[in-house]
Protein backbone atom coordinates (compact mmCIF):
# COMPACT_ATOMS: atom_id res chain seq x y z
CA UNK A 1 0.00 0.00 0.00
CA UNK A 2 1.18 3.69 -1.01
CA UNK A 3 2.26 5.38 2.22
CA UNK A 4 1.11 9.52 1.69
CA UNK A 5 2.34 12.38 3.71
CA UNK A 6 0.99 15.71 4.14
CA UNK A 7 3.04 19.26 3.63
CA UNK A 8 2.41 22.50 3.56
CA UNK A 9 2.14 23.78 -0.12
CA UNK A 10 0.40 27.60 0.34
CA UNK A 11 -0.17 30.08 2.36
CA UNK A 12 -2.00 33.27 2.58
CA UNK A 13 -3.02 36.42 4.56
CA UNK A 14 -5.82 39.02 4.71
CA UNK A 15 -6.23 42.09 6.98
CA UNK A 16 -8.98 44.50 6.74
CA UNK A 17 -7.27 47.99 4.91
CA UNK A 18 -7.77 49.75 7.97
CA UNK A 19 -4.79 49.72 10.47
CA UNK A 20 -5.13 51.89 13.69
CA UNK A 21 -1.78 52.81 15.54
CA UNK A 22 -1.39 53.44 19.32
CA UNK A 23 -1.86 56.92 18.92
CA UNK A 24 -5.69 56.46 17.65
CA UNK A 25 -6.26 54.06 20.47
CA UNK A 26 -5.30 57.39 22.99
CA UNK A 27 -7.98 59.23 21.33
CA UNK A 28 -10.81 56.72 22.48
CA UNK A 29 -9.24 55.70 25.85
CA UNK A 30 -6.34 56.76 28.58
CA UNK A 31 -3.74 54.81 27.69
CA UNK A 32 -0.26 55.70 25.81
CA UNK A 33 1.87 54.68 22.69
CA UNK A 34 4.82 54.16 25.41
CA UNK A 35 2.74 52.22 27.80
CA UNK A 36 1.75 49.79 25.37
CA UNK A 37 4.38 49.71 23.01
CA UNK A 38 7.08 48.81 26.28
CA UNK A 39 4.21 46.47 27.38
CA UNK A 40 3.32 44.45 24.40
CA UNK A 41 5.17 45.09 21.34
CA UNK A 42 2.08 46.60 19.48
CA UNK A 43 2.37 49.64 17.72
CA UNK A 44 -0.53 49.09 15.24
CA UNK A 45 -3.46 46.57 14.24
CA UNK A 46 -6.29 46.13 12.24
CA UNK A 47 -9.28 46.69 12.43
CA UNK A 48 -12.90 45.76 10.63
CA UNK A 49 -14.77 48.49 9.33
CA UNK A 50 -17.98 46.24 8.94
CA UNK A 51 -15.46 43.08 7.55
CA UNK A 52 -17.13 40.03 9.04
CA UNK A 53 -14.87 36.88 10.07
CA UNK A 54 -16.06 35.19 6.97
CA UNK A 55 -14.97 38.04 4.62
CA UNK A 56 -11.16 37.90 5.89
CA UNK A 57 -11.18 34.13 5.93
CA UNK A 58 -12.77 34.19 2.42
CA UNK A 59 -9.83 36.18 0.89
CA UNK A 60 -7.10 34.88 3.05
CA UNK A 61 -7.66 31.26 1.61
CA UNK A 62 -8.01 33.35 -2.09
CA UNK A 63 -4.55 34.60 -1.75
CA UNK A 64 -3.26 31.05 -0.81
CA UNK A 65 -5.07 29.64 -3.73
CA UNK A 66 -3.91 32.32 -6.06
CA UNK A 67 -0.28 31.47 -5.09
CA UNK A 68 -0.19 27.91 -6.40
CA UNK A 69 -3.05 26.46 -8.94
CA UNK A 70 -4.75 24.13 -7.65
CA UNK A 71 -7.72 22.76 -8.40
CA UNK A 72 -10.61 23.59 -6.32
CA UNK A 73 -12.34 20.47 -7.04
CA UNK A 74 -9.67 18.44 -5.35
CA UNK A 75 -10.15 20.62 -2.42
CA UNK A 76 -11.88 17.58 0.70
CA UNK A 77 -11.48 19.32 4.21
CA UNK A 78 -12.17 23.10 5.40
CA UNK A 79 -11.87 23.74 8.76
CA UNK A 80 -11.70 28.01 10.30
CA UNK A 81 -10.59 28.01 13.40
CA UNK A 82 -12.04 30.90 15.45
CA UNK A 83 -13.02 32.18 18.79
CA UNK A 84 -15.53 35.04 17.06
CA UNK A 85 -17.75 33.60 13.52
CA UNK A 86 -20.28 35.62 12.12
CA UNK A 87 -22.59 33.38 13.72
CA UNK A 88 -22.87 30.11 15.46
CA UNK A 89 -24.39 28.94 11.99
CA UNK A 90 -24.15 28.44 9.63
CA UNK A 91 -20.50 28.36 10.54
CA UNK A 92 -17.37 30.51 8.50
CA UNK A 93 -16.25 27.33 7.18
CA UNK A 94 -19.25 26.58 5.60
CA UNK A 95 -19.65 30.29 4.19
CA UNK A 96 -15.74 29.64 2.84
CA UNK A 97 -16.72 26.74 1.32
CA UNK A 98 -19.56 28.03 -0.54
CA UNK A 99 -17.50 31.20 -1.87
CA UNK A 100 -14.85 29.51 -3.11
CA UNK A 101 -17.00 26.50 -4.90
CA UNK A 102 -15.29 23.90 -3.04
CA UNK A 103 -18.35 21.78 -3.35
CA UNK A 104 -16.50 18.33 -2.80
CA UNK A 105 -14.86 19.62 0.61
CA UNK A 106 -16.51 18.61 4.23
CA UNK A 107 -16.20 22.31 6.18
CA UNK A 108 -16.62 22.83 10.13
CA UNK A 109 -15.36 24.86 12.64
CA UNK A 110 -12.71 24.81 15.54
CA UNK A 111 -13.03 26.41 18.85
CA UNK A 112 -9.68 26.54 20.74
CA UNK A 113 -9.05 30.55 20.87
CA UNK A 114 -5.93 31.37 20.07
CA UNK A 115 -4.22 28.04 19.34
CA UNK A 116 -7.15 27.40 16.70
CA UNK A 117 -4.79 27.45 14.04
CA UNK A 118 -2.51 24.70 15.36
CA UNK A 119 -5.07 22.44 16.73
CA UNK A 120 -6.27 23.14 13.32
CA UNK A 121 -3.57 21.98 11.18
CA UNK A 122 -2.94 18.56 13.85
CA UNK A 123 -7.10 17.80 12.82
CA UNK A 124 -6.82 18.35 8.90
CA UNK A 125 -3.33 16.63 8.58
CA UNK A 126 -4.94 13.51 10.33
CA UNK A 127 -8.29 13.62 8.36
CA UNK A 128 -6.02 14.41 5.07
CA UNK A 129 -4.52 11.35 5.22
CA UNK A 130 -7.54 9.42 5.13
CA UNK A 131 -9.26 11.39 2.73
CA UNK A 132 -10.30 10.65 -1.08
CA UNK A 133 -9.54 14.56 -1.92
CA UNK A 134 -5.65 15.63 -2.25
CA UNK A 135 -5.97 19.33 -0.30
CA UNK A 136 -7.32 20.53 2.87
CA UNK A 137 -7.76 24.54 3.95
CA UNK A 138 -7.02 25.29 7.31
CA UNK A 139 -7.85 28.89 8.31
CA UNK A 140 -7.31 30.92 11.02
CA UNK A 141 -9.35 33.95 10.92
CA UNK A 142 -10.55 36.57 13.92
CA UNK A 143 -12.73 39.84 13.83
CA UNK A 144 -11.32 40.37 17.73
CA UNK A 145 -12.77 43.75 17.71
CA UNK A 146 -16.28 43.22 18.64
CA UNK A 147 -15.88 40.94 21.21
CA UNK A 148 -13.02 43.49 23.05
CA UNK A 149 -14.96 45.66 25.54
CA UNK A 150 -13.78 49.25 24.19
CA UNK A 151 -14.25 50.82 27.79
CA UNK A 152 -11.60 47.94 28.82
CA UNK A 153 -8.16 49.44 28.46
CA UNK A 154 -6.40 46.75 29.32
CA UNK A 155 -7.79 44.42 26.97
CA UNK A 156 -9.05 46.20 24.11
CA UNK A 157 -5.22 47.66 23.05
CA UNK A 158 -4.11 43.84 22.48
CA UNK A 159 -6.12 42.58 19.86
CA UNK A 160 -6.57 42.95 16.19
CA UNK A 161 -8.22 41.87 13.11
CA UNK A 162 -7.18 39.17 10.24
CA UNK A 163 -7.41 35.92 8.85
CA UNK A 164 -4.24 33.61 8.06
CA UNK A 165 -4.99 30.76 5.52
CA UNK A 166 -2.89 27.45 4.77
CA UNK A 167 -3.31 24.55 2.07
CA UNK A 168 -2.17 21.10 2.82
CA UNK A 169 -1.49 18.91 0.07
CA UNK A 170 -1.14 14.90 0.48
CA UNK A 171 1.25 13.30 -1.63
CA UNK A 172 3.60 10.65 -2.02
CA UNK A 173 7.45 10.92 -0.35
CA UNK A 174 7.16 14.20 1.84
CA UNK A 175 6.38 14.92 5.51
CA UNK A 176 5.85 17.87 7.21
CA UNK A 177 4.09 17.05 9.69
CA UNK A 178 6.88 15.30 12.61
CA UNK A 179 5.77 15.48 16.10
CA UNK A 180 2.96 17.58 18.21
CA UNK A 181 2.39 17.83 21.56
CA UNK A 182 -0.97 19.32 22.66
CA UNK A 183 -2.56 20.14 25.64
CA UNK A 184 -5.42 21.47 27.35
CA UNK A 185 -6.21 22.72 31.04
CA UNK A 186 -10.10 23.43 31.44
CA UNK A 187 -9.57 23.82 35.12
CA UNK A 188 -8.08 27.26 34.12
CA UNK A 189 -10.67 28.14 31.83
CA UNK A 190 -12.05 31.24 33.70
CA UNK A 191 -8.87 32.72 33.33
CA UNK A 192 -10.09 33.69 29.54
CA UNK A 193 -13.59 34.28 28.94
CA UNK A 194 -15.35 36.23 25.77
CA UNK A 195 -18.74 35.27 23.80
CA UNK A 196 -20.42 33.78 26.82
CA UNK A 197 -24.25 33.48 25.95
CA UNK A 198 -27.09 33.23 28.80
CA UNK A 199 -29.64 30.55 29.02
CA UNK A 200 -32.65 32.28 27.71
CA UNK A 201 -36.01 30.25 27.11
CA UNK A 202 -39.65 30.50 28.88
CA UNK A 203 -38.29 28.58 31.80
CA UNK A 204 -35.36 30.69 32.91
CA UNK A 205 -34.34 34.41 31.92
CA UNK A 206 -30.83 34.71 32.96
CA UNK A 207 -28.95 37.82 33.48
CA UNK A 208 -27.90 38.78 29.81
CA UNK A 209 -24.24 38.88 29.35
CA UNK A 210 -22.02 41.00 27.10
CA UNK A 211 -20.06 38.52 26.00
CA UNK A 212 -17.17 40.68 25.94
CA UNK A 213 -12.98 39.54 26.18
CA UNK A 214 -12.32 38.76 29.96
CA UNK A 215 -8.85 37.96 31.11
CA UNK A 216 -6.66 37.37 34.37
CA UNK A 217 -3.50 39.11 32.81
CA UNK A 218 -1.26 36.94 35.34
CA UNK A 219 -2.78 34.02 34.99
CA UNK A 220 -2.39 33.72 31.46
CA UNK A 221 1.45 34.99 31.96
CA UNK A 222 2.08 32.39 33.95
CA UNK A 223 0.32 29.48 32.96
CA UNK A 224 2.42 31.14 29.20
CA UNK A 225 5.84 31.29 30.31
CA UNK A 226 5.82 27.75 32.21
CA UNK A 227 3.44 25.98 29.91
CA UNK A 228 5.23 27.03 26.51
CA UNK A 229 8.85 26.40 27.04
CA UNK A 230 7.81 22.50 28.24
CA UNK A 231 5.92 22.09 25.83
CA UNK A 232 8.55 23.25 22.85
CA UNK A 233 11.21 20.75 24.55
CA UNK A 234 8.46 18.05 24.65
CA UNK A 235 8.06 18.53 21.08
CA UNK A 236 11.34 18.33 19.93
CA UNK A 237 12.07 15.30 22.19
CA UNK A 238 9.25 13.45 20.30
CA UNK A 239 10.42 14.33 17.12
CA UNK A 240 14.16 13.80 17.88
CA UNK A 241 15.41 16.37 17.15
CA UNK A 242 17.89 18.97 18.66
CA UNK A 243 16.53 22.66 19.41
CA UNK A 244 20.22 23.94 17.66
CA UNK A 245 18.67 22.50 14.42
CA UNK A 246 15.53 24.32 15.01
CA UNK A 247 15.51 27.36 12.16
CA UNK A 248 13.01 29.40 13.15
CA UNK A 249 10.23 29.42 16.52
CA UNK A 250 6.89 31.38 15.51
CA UNK A 251 4.79 31.15 18.86
CA UNK A 252 1.53 32.86 18.80
CA UNK A 253 1.88 36.69 18.84
CA UNK A 254 0.34 38.04 21.81
CA UNK A 255 3.22 39.31 23.57
CA UNK A 256 6.76 40.39 22.44
CA UNK A 257 7.86 40.17 25.97
CA UNK A 258 6.33 36.81 26.28
CA UNK A 259 8.30 36.01 23.23
CA UNK A 260 11.45 37.09 24.93
CA UNK A 261 10.58 35.18 27.78
CA UNK A 262 10.37 32.06 26.16
CA UNK A 263 13.57 32.49 23.81
CA UNK A 264 15.48 33.02 26.84
CA UNK A 265 13.76 30.08 29.28
CA UNK A 266 14.72 27.85 25.99
CA UNK A 267 18.43 29.98 25.66
CA UNK A 268 18.14 30.50 22.00
CA UNK A 269 18.67 33.81 20.79
CA UNK A 270 15.93 35.77 19.72
CA UNK A 271 16.44 36.38 16.17
CA UNK A 272 15.36 32.71 15.87
CA UNK A 273 11.56 33.78 17.22
CA UNK A 274 9.90 34.99 14.67
CA UNK A 275 7.96 38.21 15.23
CA UNK A 276 5.44 40.72 13.89
CA UNK A 277 3.60 41.34 16.18
CA UNK A 278 3.95 45.33 16.25
CA UNK A 279 2.03 45.75 12.97
CA UNK A 280 -1.21 43.13 13.78
CA UNK A 281 -0.92 42.99 17.66
CA UNK A 282 -2.81 39.49 19.07
CA UNK A 283 -5.21 38.38 15.84
CA UNK A 284 -5.58 35.10 18.35
CA UNK A 285 -6.01 32.10 15.70
CA UNK A 286 -5.06 34.05 12.87
CA UNK A 287 -1.56 35.08 14.33
CA UNK A 288 0.48 31.92 13.22
CA UNK A 289 -0.75 31.51 9.83
CA UNK A 290 -0.49 35.58 8.90
CA UNK A 291 3.02 35.25 10.41
CA UNK A 292 4.01 32.02 8.75
CA UNK A 293 2.58 33.78 5.29
CA UNK A 294 4.99 36.58 5.79
CA UNK A 295 8.05 34.97 6.61
CA UNK A 296 7.22 33.02 3.42
CA UNK A 297 6.81 35.99 1.35
CA UNK A 298 9.75 37.87 3.07
CA UNK A 299 11.99 34.92 1.95
CA UNK A 300 12.68 34.12 5.58
CA UNK A 301 10.94 30.51 5.76
CA UNK A 302 10.91 28.87 2.41
CA UNK A 303 8.24 26.23 1.26
CA UNK A 304 10.49 22.84 0.24
CA UNK A 305 13.58 23.62 1.46
CA UNK A 306 13.50 21.19 4.27
CA UNK A 307 13.75 24.22 6.85
CA UNK A 308 12.77 23.18 10.34
CA UNK A 309 10.00 24.78 12.15
CA UNK A 310 8.28 25.04 15.13
CA UNK A 311 4.47 26.48 15.52
CA UNK A 312 3.74 27.12 19.36
CA UNK A 313 0.40 28.56 20.33
CA UNK A 314 -1.44 29.10 23.56
CA UNK A 315 -4.71 30.67 24.65
CA UNK A 316 -8.22 30.03 26.03
CA UNK A 317 -9.57 26.93 27.08
CA UNK A 318 -7.13 26.63 28.36
CA UNK A 319 -5.28 25.50 25.05
CA UNK A 320 -1.87 24.94 24.17
CA UNK A 321 0.02 23.10 21.31
CA UNK A 322 3.19 22.97 19.59
CA UNK A 323 3.81 21.30 16.33
CA UNK A 324 7.43 20.34 14.68
CA UNK A 325 7.84 21.20 11.04
CA UNK A 326 9.70 20.08 7.98
CA UNK A 327 8.47 22.83 5.56
CA UNK B 1 22.13 33.10 51.69
CA UNK B 2 19.26 35.09 53.52
CA UNK B 3 15.71 35.47 51.66
CA UNK B 4 16.61 38.97 50.86
CA UNK B 5 19.25 37.65 49.15
CA UNK B 6 17.90 35.01 47.51
CA UNK B 7 15.17 38.09 45.91
CA UNK B 8 17.74 40.56 45.75
CA UNK B 9 19.46 37.98 43.11
CA UNK B 10 16.03 37.52 41.28
CA UNK B 11 15.39 40.96 41.00
CA UNK B 12 18.92 41.63 39.53
CA UNK B 13 18.57 39.00 37.30
CA UNK B 14 15.08 39.96 35.96
CA UNK B 15 14.87 43.80 35.84
CA UNK B 16 19.00 43.94 34.55
CA UNK B 17 19.80 46.07 37.59
CA UNK B 18 23.23 46.54 40.01
CA UNK B 19 22.90 44.69 43.67
CA UNK B 20 23.55 48.14 44.40
CA UNK B 21 20.11 49.50 43.36
CA UNK B 22 17.95 46.59 45.24
CA UNK B 23 18.23 47.09 48.72
CA UNK B 24 15.36 46.27 51.14
CA UNK B 25 13.43 49.73 50.93
CA UNK B 26 14.11 49.50 47.18
CA UNK B 27 9.96 50.46 45.76
CA UNK B 28 10.36 48.82 42.63
CA UNK B 29 8.01 50.19 40.86
CA UNK B 30 8.55 53.39 41.39
CA UNK B 31 12.77 53.12 41.60
CA UNK B 32 13.34 50.23 39.48
CA UNK B 33 10.25 51.18 37.09
CA UNK B 34 9.16 47.67 37.29
CA UNK B 35 5.86 47.12 35.18
CA UNK B 36 3.51 44.80 35.41
CA UNK B 37 4.55 41.80 33.66
CA UNK B 38 7.96 42.03 35.45
CA UNK B 39 6.09 42.01 38.71
CA UNK B 40 4.70 38.90 37.24
CA UNK B 41 8.51 37.51 36.60
CA UNK B 42 9.68 38.02 39.86
CA UNK B 43 6.84 36.65 41.46
CA UNK B 44 7.16 33.62 39.13
CA UNK B 45 10.59 33.39 39.86
CA UNK B 46 10.23 33.73 44.13
CA UNK B 47 7.01 30.93 44.05
CA UNK B 48 9.55 28.32 41.94
CA UNK B 49 12.70 29.17 44.40
CA UNK B 50 10.79 29.26 47.81
CA UNK B 51 8.35 26.73 46.60
CA UNK B 52 5.14 29.07 48.01
CA UNK B 53 1.96 30.38 46.55
CA UNK B 54 2.13 34.34 45.94
CA UNK B 55 -2.32 34.15 45.25
CA UNK B 56 -2.06 38.46 44.82
CA UNK B 57 0.66 41.01 43.44
CA UNK B 58 -1.68 43.17 45.54
CA UNK B 59 -0.02 45.70 48.33
CA UNK B 60 3.90 44.56 47.56
CA UNK B 61 5.53 47.51 46.53
CA UNK B 62 9.18 47.43 48.28
CA UNK B 63 11.57 44.71 48.29
CA UNK B 64 10.78 44.24 52.43
CA UNK B 65 7.01 43.29 51.28
CA UNK B 66 8.51 40.46 49.38
CA UNK B 67 10.99 39.08 51.72
CA UNK B 68 8.02 39.76 54.45
CA UNK B 69 5.78 37.73 52.70
CA UNK B 70 7.83 34.71 52.07
CA UNK B 71 9.10 34.88 55.61
CA UNK B 72 5.53 34.34 56.59
CA UNK B 73 4.64 31.61 54.10
CA UNK B 74 7.60 29.52 54.99
CA UNK B 75 6.90 30.21 58.65
CA UNK B 76 3.53 28.63 57.97
CA UNK B 77 4.84 25.47 56.06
Amino acid sequence: MKTFGVTIHSTGKYVPDNSVYNETLTQWMDTSDEWIRKRTGIKKRYLSKGEDTSDLCIKASLDALNKRRIDISQIGLVIVATMTPDSQSPSVSSKVQAALKANNAMAFDLSAACSGFVYGLSAAEKMLRHMDHPYALVIGGEVMSKTLDWNDRKTSVLFGDGAGAVILKKESGAESFIAEDLHTDGEKGHALVSGEQAVRNPLCEMNVKDGFLVMDGRAIFNFVTKSIPKSIEQVLKKGSADIIDVDYFLLHQANARIIEIVSKKLDRPLSKFLMNIENYGNTSAASLPILLDESIENGTIKLNSGQTIVLSAFGGGLTWGTLLIKI
Amino acid sequence: MTTFEQIQEIIVDQLDKEESEVQMDTNFRDELEADSLDLFQIINDIEDEFDIKIESEEGLNTVKDLVDYVEKQKEAK
